[in-house]
């Protein structure tokens, strides 16, 4: 039976084949998928907050976007991956509550994707799937095996990508 | 300079969860006025999460459940969370609407605004026991109302705090009514700004 490892929130993970990686019910965050299809190394970082500069206080990596995705290159970089063959996937970035747009916290998902996209595309790594934004919470099952990323929601029902 | 949650006492910790017990008191009284049953409460708990635990906190993070969310403006700021899981959702509606209709994944218009409602009533009820209390100004903001999976709903509260520290601070109380029908879990999640006023107002000396 291959493994399937849990990646909580603010939280990373990096699986060899043929194991998986999952975080489940994620809303606002990101579920942040790399994969290098040769290597077949599979990395999952679970991104709370875009960057930690506007950070205080104690401090894990894996909580924002800016510090977490090379954190995890470097990790699966240590598993045998290299870092011009990884691309991304990513999910989530919901708004699961249907406050006013002004609340900071309410738009959290929104740049969440956007800060992911923007460090994505300044480290070169090419986003070849992504299903993000929307109101619904999403668990994910990442495959080191083939790289498929399959999302279940409630109401929108399951699909790989 | 806020008080970090690695730096409250023990003493201070059961000072917060008599918060959590006069506030939360005063709310399962509402709602046992409103569904006219008795509403039991357990005795609160006071949760500092790791944020990898959190979508974890009612056990399945995938479970449907829904979350009625209010922030808190005034003198403590944070937000408020109810939880009902989907059965006790349907079950409050019924016994509000004096019918035995509702059921399935979908809530219509009228269903929503029931629950908000009564998200609204609690929340009120709680904020103006620990107003009262503390001699502190505190008001709901319009609640909203969410239905999807625990862990995606458990989180939004917890972002808030993402740019604070690496825990988060639930005061948690559970309730149901006699026949298990209504039960759920209220939660009262303080800013971290909100501590040293929260302790200040009960008169702890930090």
């Amino acid at each position: 039976m291959d493994n399937v490892i849990k990646v909580g929130m603010a939280d990373m993970n990096v699986a060899s084949c043929p194991d998986a990686l999952t975080t489940l019910g994620l809303g606002s965050c990101i579920g942040l998928c790399l994969y290098d299809s040769v290597a077949k190394v599979a990395g999952m970082v679970h991104i709370m907050l875009p960057y930690s500069s506007n950070g205080l206080g104690e401090n894990n990596p894996a909580k924002y976007a800016d510090t977490g995705i090379p954190l995890l290159i470097d990790k699966m970089e240590k598993k045998g991956a290299i870092k011009n063959r990884i691309n991304a996937k990513m999910a989530g970035g919901a708004q699961m509550f249907g406050f006013k747009p002004e609340n900071d916290i309410i738009q959290i998902g929104k740049k969440n994707v956007a800060a992911t996209k923007e460090l994505l595309y300044n480290l070169n790594i090419k986003i070849i799937a992504e299903d993000t934004g929307g109101n619904c919470g999403r668990t994910i099952e990442f495959y080191s095996s083939d790289g498929s990323l399959l999302i279940k929601t409630i109401g929108q029902g399951t699909k790989t990508i | 300079m806020a008080i970090a949650i690695g730096d409250l006492k023990d003493n201070e910790l059961d000072i917060l969860k008599e918060i959590g017990n006069i506030g939360a008191g005063n709310a399962v009284t509402a709602l046992a006025k409103l569904l006219s049953t008795r509403v039991d409460m357990s005795v609160p708990r006071i949760k500092i999460l790791d944020f990898r635990d959190i979508p974890e906190i009612l056990g399945d993070p995938e479970m449907q459940v829904a979350g009625i969310l209010l922030g808190m403006n005034g003198d403590l700021t944070g937000s408020i969370l109810f939880i009902l899981r989907l059965e006790a959702a349907h079950a409050l509606i019924n016994i509000l609407m004096g019918r035995d209709i509702s059921q399935g994944i979908e809530f219509n218009e009228i269903e929503v605004s029931a629950l908000k409602e009564t998200g609204n009533i609690l929340a009120g009820s709680y904020l103006s026991a620990l107003s009262t209390m503390l001699n502190l100004n505190i008001t709901p903001s319009t609640p909203e109302l969410c239905i999807d999976m625990a862990g995606a709903i458990l989180s939004v509260p917890a972002i808030a705090f993402g740019s604070w520290g690496d825990r988060v601070l639930y005061i948690e109380n559970k309730f149901s009514d006699g026949n298990q029908d209504v039960g759920g879990e209220f939660f009262l999640i303080p800013d971290v700004q909100s501590y040293e006023e929260l302790l200040k107002a009960l008169g702890v000396v930090i």
